[in-house]
């Protein structure tokens, strides 16, 4: 397992720098002068903006060079300081926003796991069952909803219209008055709809997966054998297919992580929560290119650790997998 | 083909909404019962009525007309977007499928590279380096969503290459490009129709995020989810201006869900589940 551990860590290295090389291509997409053409005549980006954002990518040296430097920088967690008129580090500001993007994203995961599981083992054992369809119907639908048109109108209906869950930021306006746990309650409270928005694409998605891996499996061949030999269709169902079926359940929650930060900057926008995503369309809005390069950097990065956990799990749970067999 | 297709009525449904919606798209002009940029302060945010059937907007504008033209330009930067990430991924998985060896081995890592970036930040950040306008985001979609069509055409290549009647199209001296284009591409066509129909959804869906967070399509030019932008500033007002706009995003990507699940069951009968 340790040597697996060892060899799926080396193997980030190359992509850790891939991510780096088209950070720093996108910086210098902007035609002439990276990101600094016609920045002159912008009123939110000043002169000294311009000025330190020349001299932290050394805009004036050859590009490998400018890139090494970057590089060097990074390699210490340097990213530069903000454009905006605090100028703190970017990397302070981004991790003092993190957790909060890190709450929903993971509680996402989560709730996306405890019920698309149980969804898609269901439909798969009652197979063309009314359930079944109601599922399928949710499932595309689940698809094709926009998540921040269903946050809408949860908001509209669970918020405005019954005023029983609130509809933005993370603490109440009492929230100094409250008690220790009366402040948790407070806080999930306004994680609740954000987390179900966030989770509600992969929720299809999942139990889609799940329904169509137990079918699978379910057909396979030591299924049957175990069915001839008499063993319990409970046992068959929970214990011998289930565990194999969950599977390929595990690389899919590791491949949706990239579209649970991505849509973190929606889910964070519309729910007017601190997190990372909503520092990065801030960001955007005011051309503050420091942070906007070290979020997406960061981002990236996430996504690669969420990457080896998946796999770490896989092979945790596929003995095959973590021998090399596979 | 006609027996065949009646027993697929989810994909006659979504081959259906797929039509109503480039119908509309197209004849919006001479569907739309108001300019979709006629400013009307007299009529600020009406309800839905006889006369404005979806309500109006804050400057009294006529949100149904401008959900018309709106269906135009989520069609089109769908349409250009989807168009473009084909012809990357075409390009690329049919060189790293029929090359194989190093050629093969660095176009799929730098596929997986770019696959690590959340595709929504990706493209956030390009449009904040160049200018939210219409066309930014068609090419900003495309060039962020060809990794899929990569890996799908290289997977293909990479099994068509083995079958006997390309090997005896090669052993014959056919010339490489005229095998890629002759006998190869044909024959994964079907796969690539499926993900690009798929892909058109998830344009609209990512060109209604973008609107929607004021860094797509810029008013006063309509957009489904510039509309809803101005559905969630009043939403304690206007409910109207948050629950059409956002029914035809979902309708429109259902439709084009379905069509393109269809598509899949006819070409590849195997992974119908």
């Amino acid at each position: 397992m340790r040597s697996y551990a060892l060899k799926r860590l080396a193997g980030m290295l190359p992509l850790l720098l891939g991510i780096t090389m088209i950070s720093f291509a996108m910086m210098h997409l902007a035609p002439g002068e990276p990101a600094v053409t016609g920045q002159e005549f912008n009123p939110k980006v000043s002169s000294q903006d311009i000025e330190r954002l020349r001299s932290y990518y050394g805009l004036d040296k050859p590009l490998y060079e400018q890139y090494w430097n970057w590089l060097k920088r990074l390699a210490i967690l340097d990213f530069g300081e903000s454009f905006s008129s605090d100028h703190r580090p970017v990397l302070d500001k981004v991790l003092e926003r993190l957790p909060v993007t890190l709450w929903i994203n993971v509680l996402a995961i989560m709730v996306i796991f405890l019920v698309a599981i149980p969804i898609g083992v269901m439909s798969a054992v009652k197979q063309d069952s009314w359930f079944d369809r109601a599922m399928t119907v949710f499932v595309f639908i689940g698809f094709a909803i926009p998540s921040f048109w269903l946050g809408l109108l949860l908001m509209m209906s669970l918020g405005v219209n019954m005023n029983w869950l609130p509809i933005s930021g993370i603490h109440d306006y009492s929230w100094q008055q409250m008690g220790f746990w009366e402040q948790q309650l407070d806080f999930f409270k306004h994680l609740i709809l954000p987390v179900f928005v966030s989770a509600i694409g992969g929720l299809a998605g999942m139990s889609r997966f799940m329904r169509t891996g137990m079918l699978e499996v379910i057909r396979a061949d030591y299924i049957t054998t175990a069915r001839a030999m008499g063993v319990p269709e409970n046992t068959i169902r929970y214990r011998l297919a289930l565990k194999n079926a969950i599977l390929p359940i595990i690389t899919l929650l590791g491949l949706s992580i990239p579209g649970l930060i991505g849509g973190s900057v929606i889910v964070e926008y519309l729910f007017s929560l601190p997190g990372m995503g909503r520092l990065f369309y801030e960001a955007i809005l005011a051309r503050d290119y420091t942070v906007v390069m070290g979020v997406t950097v960061i981002g990236a990065v996430l996504t690669l650790i969420g990457n080896l956990m998946a796999d770490l799990a896989y092979a945790w749970a596929d003995p095959r997998i973590r021998q090399g067999q596979a | 083909m006609f027996d065949y297709l009646k027993q697929q009525p989810l994909m006659l449904v979504g081959g259906g909404i797929v039509l109503t919606i480039a119908f509309l798209a197209v004849f919006a002009p001479w569907l739309a019962p108001y300019d979709p940029t006629n400013i009307n302060v007299r009529d600020i945010l009406m309800p839905p009525s006889w006369q404005h059937w979806c309500g109006t907007d804050t400057l009294g504008r006529d949100v149904f007309s401008r959900m018309l033209y709106g269906a135009r330009i989520s069609l089109a930067v769908g349409f250009v977007a989807v168009g473009l990430a084909i012809a990357i991924g075409v390009v690329l998985g049919a060189m790293a499928g029929y090359m194989g060896g190093r050629m093969d081995t660095w176009i799929m890592r730098s596929t997986d590279m770019v696959l690590c970036f959340p595709t929504f930040f990706l493209i956030l950040a390009v449009i904040a380096f160049l200018e939210p306008s219409i066309w930014n985001i068609m090419i900003v979609i495309g060039l962020t969503s060809w990794m899929g069509v990569t890996r799908l055409v290289r997977a293909e290549f990479l099994s068509l290459r083995n079958r006997e009647f390309v090997q005896a199209a090669e052993s014959l001296g056919v010339s490489p490009l005229r095998l890629i284009w002759k006998y190869l591409l044909p024959n994964a066509m079907g796969p690539i129709m499926v993900s690009a129909v798929l892909g058109i959804a998830g344009a609209v869906l990512v060109e209604s995020g973008l609107s929607f967070l004021g860094l797509g399509v810029q008013p006063p030019d309509p957009s489904w989810g510039n509309i809803l932008t101005e559905g969630k500033d009043n939403i304690q007002l206007a409910w109207w201006l948050s629950l059409y706009p956002g029914l035809a995003i979902l309708i429109t990507v259902l439709g084009y869900n379905l069509l393109g699940e269809g598509l899949r069951d006819i070409f590849d009968p195997k992974l119908k589940s």
